[in-house]
């Protein structure tokens, strides 16, 4: 089955005749993607290079086209307009790759358009291999197959699923959640998808220092995924330490997200985490077939 | 973006946050002078962004314009001295002059942005006027928080059922929803990410106001308001940033660190994990780099440079996951770029995946370059060769 995202997905590029936009737009449908058109104001009509409509409105896209997933490509002080443009007309599932978006934007944003499954901003997107991309993810190093992935962080990503592939592990969905303080997708609401997903045997975690997600993770996995070979990997362990002002953040999450307290928390919850990320592809082989 | 004391409290003003009368005085001489216009007592306040002034002696009293100018002068001749906080310690290049308060009682309220909620966090206790952390060691349970809902935004209850529930002394009650309204119109209007009062004092003549501000805008949401490009010119960058922004790159893609491996990523985790296996391997870390997207000769050659004049690289570790970039691209870019530098030579390990990627570690090779296929070699070549 895989999460969020199969062949089927009708896509739609905001900000499709862009020089990012477009690029990444012939990517997708090269690895398979159904994207269906896109919308850049004032170009309405007119196609794309690809041969795709284009339209002036969000609406107007989905009108003509039945578009289901939107993926955001446009400049960083556009990207809260085009999520709610995109709530508005009916929109429930994007992908904003967006870097740079102010933080109050999207809290606004995730604060208003409840029942919208938003990925990022400021992430890789996601795929499924073998059926769909939507993102500026590089297809060719991913492979069909039954584990999960989702990551904070977008080269890593990359690094541990060339590893995995390497390995023969193939991969069912692999998120790219985005390292903003403010995102839309969390690491427990991937898990909660991979939970009900049949083609999902196995998972991979790849955190980060900073915030608690990972400590929430490790908590959903202790109740909820007790039975599921899982693997975690902690990235910037000997990290440059921030300068903070104040601490009242630090303070509401009750933690300091630190690497110590993120691994902790994983091997309480029976997830043992990777000192590198070569070491991954071993360390899932040996629990998925501890499984069988 | 952190502000200084003097820039917080103007946004304070603005948003309606009652604050001491003050004057920021880039001199002792104009300290005199405005202490000379306003016979009073005086406090006189370092700015910087560190904490801890009180303890390093950086803030004085003054009844008269000569106490003034020597305390300016006092607090102004050396810098503030290193803590936990900023290891590097901080000049001082202005103070602010101030209104003395009688004050009666001290607390602490600020907003942040909780990334577990998603929703801006009102933060009250009744322990103001000492470092936050230590008061939340000895008194955890004298915070009370208030998470918003965006969709409704700021209401006086919020600030009615904290002040409450954190037990403030009655003298705060009244003024302080309309406090709290100010910050989180500060908040919103300017896209802070911490607007924090500590303490909040309570005047023996019934007065509510903020003695201090801290406050720190969201860098990307500093083209929504222009008129804060000035004060960014002006706030201090430390050794690390001020390097990483000559080169071009974002000032926090760039921090050193004592030990001989230098090391260059793309994308800040995978730099972050670089760091890491270097530290596996059984190395020292010189420095974290994230050279960002576009991996091109210009800003290669930027970021060599960066290490090995700025850093005690004794090998510089390169590690880029090519991913839709080509090898073979990156390689000539690589070569081109250690061509045209005038920096001096050190050993370059380069770990490169992407398409092309072998074409590509044959043009490093023979351009004498130690070209590696996975980031665990990579790691461990370098750390080999830096001893």
């Amino acid at each position: 089955m895989s999460i969020y995202l199969d062949k089927n997905s009708k896509v739609f590029v905001q900000g499709i005749t862009g020089a990012e936009g477009s690029y990444h737009t012939g990517r997708m449908l090269a690895y398979g993607t159904n994207v269906v058109g896109g919308v850049t104001p004032g170009k309405g009509g007119q196609k794309t290079e690809h041969g795709l409509p284009v339209f002036n409105t969000v609406e107007e896209c989905v009108a003509a086209t039945g578009a289901t997933h939107q993926c955001i490509f446009v400049p960083p002080a556009g990207a809260a307009d085009a999520l709610f443009e995109a709530y508005e007309a009916g929109i429930r599932f994007s992908v904003c790759i967006t870097e740079g978006v102010p933080v109050h934007d999207m809290l606004r944003v995730v604060g208003t358009t409840p029942g919208m499954r938003i990925i990022g901003p400021n992430c890789p997107g996601l795929i499924s291999p073998g059926k769909s991309s939507v993102g500026i993810m590089p297809g060719h190093i991913f492979k069909e197959g039954n584990v999960g992935l989702i990551s904070r962080s977008g080269t890593l990503t990359y690094e541990v699923v060339d590893g995995l592939t390497r390995a023969g592990l193939g991969q069912s969905t692999c998120v790219g959640i985005g390292g903003d303080p403010i995102i839309g997708t969390t690491f427990v609401d991937c898990l909660r998808e991979f939970k009900n997903d049949s083609q999902t045997q196995a998972i991979v975690i790849c955190g980060e220092i900073g915030g608690s997600d990972e400590e929430d993770a490790a908590a959903f996995v202790k109740e909820h995924l007790a039975g599921m070979p899982i693997v975690a990997f902690i990235g910037g362990r000997n990290a440059p330490p921030g300068k903070s002002l104040g601490h009242a953040g630090a303070i509401i999450s009750g933690a300091f997200g630190t690497p110590q307290s993120k691994i902790a928390a994983f091997v309480a919850a029976g997830v043992p985490v990777a000192d590198r990320p070569s070491q991954i592809p071993a360390m899932l082989a040996e629990r998925m077939a501890a499984v069988v | 973006m952190n502000l200084m004391e003097y820039q917080g409290k103007e946004l304070f003003r603005r948003s309606g946050i009652p604050v001491p009368r003050s004057q920021h005085c880039n001199t002792p001489d104009e300290v005199a002078a405005f202490i000379e216009k306003n016979p009073g007592k005086w406090v006189i306040k370092a700015q910087v962004l560190m904490g801890g002034r009180g303890k390093a002696g950086k803030i004085k009293f003054a009844s008269t314009s000569e106490e003034g100018r020597k305390a300016a002068v006092e607090i102004m001749a050396t810098p503030m001295p290193p803590n936990r906080q900023n290891p590097d310690g901080e000049p001082i290049h202005s103070v602010l002059v101030e209104e003395t308060l009688d004050v009666a009682l001290e607390s602490y309220c600020a907003i942040s942005v909780d990334r577990t909620t998603k929703k801006p966090a009102i933060i009250v206790t009744r322990f103001g006027g000492m470092d936050v952390e230590e008061v939340h060691e000895k008194h955890p349970e004298s915070f009370h928080t208030f998470f918003v809902d965006t969709a409704i935004g700021y209401s006086p209850f919020i600030g009615r059922e904290l002040a409450f529930k954190a037990d403030l002394d009655a003298g705060f009650r009244k003024q302080f929803p309309a406090i709290v309204a100010g910050m989180y119109n500060l908040f919103f209007t300017y896209g802070a990410t911490l607007v924090e009062i500590n303490p909040l004092i309570l005047t023996k003549d019934g007065r509510v106001i903020a003695a201090d501000a801290k406050v720190s805008l969201d860098d990307d949401a500093v083209f929504r308001h222009p008129e804060f490009k000035e004060w960014q010119k002006t706030l201090p960058l430390d050794a690390d940033e001020t390097l990483a922004a000559q080169a071009g790159l974002g000032i926090r893609n760039f921090r050193t660190f004592p030990g001989t491996v230098g090391t260059m990523a793309n994308g800040a985790g995978l730099a972050m994990a670089t760091m890491d296996a270097v530290k596996n391997a059984g190395g020292e870390i010189a420095n974290f780099l994230d050279v960002g997207g576009g991996a091109n000769a210009q800003r290669v050659r930027n970021c060599y440079e960066l290490v090995v004049n700025h850093t005690g690289a004794k090998v510089f570790f390169i590690n880029i996951f090519g991913g839709i970039t080509r090898g073979d691209e990156v390689a000539k870019g690589i070569v081109e770029a250690l061509n045209t530098t005038k920096a001096r030579k050190i050993p370059l390990v380069i770990r490169l995946t992407g398409t092309n990627e072998a074409e590509g570690r044959r043009i490093l090779k023979d351009a004498g370059m130690t070209p590696v296929e996975t980031m665990d070699e990579g790691a461990a070549r370098a750390v080999e060769l830096a001893r």
